[in-house]
């Protein structure tokens, strides 16, 4: 009964995530000391950022797209949407910035950068197809204007970005499940691997298991 | 037995202590926080709403404007009709040396400017007698007489007026190429033409290429966007309407286009495209690389970072 059991699928699942994942790793109660900078913040402030985009972005999706040219409340949705994003980048952008200079990549954390790299990318492109699903002048131009950089590489042949309806399906429903699943894989690592330690000077230590 | 110790790839094993950490709460802080300067934000600042710009705005308000750009897509001399991929086979497209990568992928949406602007709309108008007479005289041509219309009214055309309400060229053996454009203005004044080139025979419709294209043929979209500061030599593809922050992330891309070669390059678009997938191939593989995997431990910010642990130390 117990081999049998072994073998299910479930069961080895469940075995391997906790061996890779332990509950202790997914909810950390205790973090090392060097743990304690504000450089620090500027993750959780993105994941913080990233729940309120999606959250307003809900919102506006609720009455349609043209909704907030017409209401006030509508616009104030889209002001919500607009600077929560800003927010979301900005502190994107630190957090990158800070963990190059901690060189957080060490230690076997390669993937956990690069997921954080291709997060920032995706989201570039998330952003962008807002823009261009507003319905009114910025949409017009901007996406006039980037049609010939995306043409040029042939890209245009398939992602029109004069196409408003298919801009907004990516920008509603595709990009965002894209961003979703890195930034809980990017989270995923960070958990696992724990936070970079400091760098030392190499005769004083041994390397890290 | 330790291994030699490479210190921009591995890291030191921590065996140091650990503080309390409550990563609920935290998470929860910061949402706390990041919705409040959110809404704050978004009441002090808003957020821009320029109203689109319509055909009908346009030929309104710049008729001889529109109705130049009406002909240009007549006589083949627009800038989509002379586009190339993905809209025709007119050009190649631009390349990046040797690669010509939109001619490669090739035309998916076949645009003939002269049909899809200027005549499918005109036949689209119910049956009045001077325009009947003019596509019938249009389709009954041959292709060089077409041509030798489209010509002769082109010639003219340059001292084209808008005078009490209506296009005026003075040309001659132009055919029908004057009616043409009189009710093509005349319909793009009406709104029709919008409602024409956005539903293409449609009920329903969510796609604005042929009506986006159409205007940015034209001078007045450029126009408005100089006076709103959104001009590709003024960092337009990251601006806004109105003093917002905009796209503020695509400074780097934005900053090749002013930049020589390619501010006056007709390669632009596919050099800056390949030279920001380069680097951010670099950016990516920036753990791979040496040299620049090795800045950080040179340069020392992170003591800035790790200042606590670092004194600590000392």
């Amino acid at each position: 009964m117990s081999n049998e059991m072994d073998r299910q699928w479930t069961t080895r699942l469940r075995h391997r995530v906790l061996k890779v994942l332990p509950p202790e790793k997914v909810m950390p109660d205790t973090q090392p000391t060097y743990v304690s900078s504000w450089i620090y913040v500027f993750g959780v402030t993105t994941v913080a950022a990233l729940i309120v985009v999606i959250a307003s972005g809900c919102l506006l999706a609720l009455r349609g797209p043209l909704w907030w040219h017409t209401s006030s409340i509508g616009l104030f949705v889209n002001s919500l949407h607009l600077w929560s994003v800003e927010i979301f980048f900005f502190a994107m952008v630190i957090h990158l910035w800070g963990k190059y200079f901690m060189a957080a990549w060490r230690g076997g954390r390669a993937l956990t950068w690069i997921t954080g790299v291709v997060t920032f990318v995706v989201s570039i492109a998330t952003a962008f197809t807002g823009y261009l699903s507003q319905t009114n002048f910025d949409a017009q131009w901007i996406s006039t204007q980037a049609k010939d950089g995306i043409n040029a590489t042939g890209g245009g042949a398939y992602f029109n970005v004069l196409n408003t309806g298919q801009m907004l399906m990516w920008h509603i429903v595709l990009l965002p499940i894209a961003i979703i699943a890195l930034v809980g894989l990017h989270v995923l690592l960070v958990r696992i691997k724990g936070v970079v330690p400091p760098f030392e000077e190499p005769a004083k230590v041994a390397v890290e298991s | 037995m330790t291994k030699r110790f490479r210190p921009d790839v591995d890291a030191p094993e921590w065996k140091g202590g650990h503080s309390p950490y409550d990563i609920l709460k935290e998470g929860a802080i910061a949402l706390l926080v990041v919705a409040i300067l959110t809404i704050g934000l978004a009441i002090v600042f808003g957020s821009p709403d320029e109203p689109a710009i319509s055909l009908k705005t346009w030929s309104t308000a710049t008729p001889v404007d529109f109705a130049q750009d009406a002909l240009s897509q007549l006589n083949a001399t627009s800038e989509t009709a002379t586009y190339g991929p993905p809209y025709n086979n007119v050009s190649t497209g631009q390349q990046l040396g040797p690669l010509q990568l939109a001619k490669w992928v090739g035309v998916t949406m076949q645009i003939n400017t002269a049909k899809v602007f200027v005549i499918d709309p005109l036949k689209s108008q119910p049956a009045q007698p001077a325009l009947k007479g003019a596509l019938a005289q249009w389709s009954s041509a041959s292709s060089s007489t077409r041509a030798s219309w489209v010509a002769n009214y082109t010639k003219s055309a340059t001292k084209m007026k808008w005078v009490a309400g209506a296009i005026v060229v003075n040309a001659t053996n132009a055919g029908p190429v004057p009616e043409f454009i009189t009710y093509l203005t005349d319909m793009a004044r009406t709104g029709a033409l919008d409602a024409v080139l956005t539903q293409q025979s449609a009920f329903y419709t969510t796609n604005y290429t042929l009506p986006l294209l159409f205007l940015e043929d034209g001078t007045y979209l450029s126009n408005q966007a100089t006076h709103e500061h959104l001009a590709g030599d003024q960092w337009g593809m990251m601006n806004e309407t109105g003093n917002y922050p905009g796209q503020a992330w695509l400074w780097l891309y934005t900053f090749w286009y002013q930049v020589p070669p390619f501010n006056s390059s007709g390669n632009a678009d596919i050099l800056v495209w390949g030279l920001m997938m380069l680097l951010t191939l670099l950016l990516a593989l920036v753990p791979f690389i040496p040299g620049l995997r090795t800045i950080p431990r040179k340069v020392k910010i992170y003591r800035l970072i790790w200042k606590e642990h670092y004194q600590n130390l000392d």
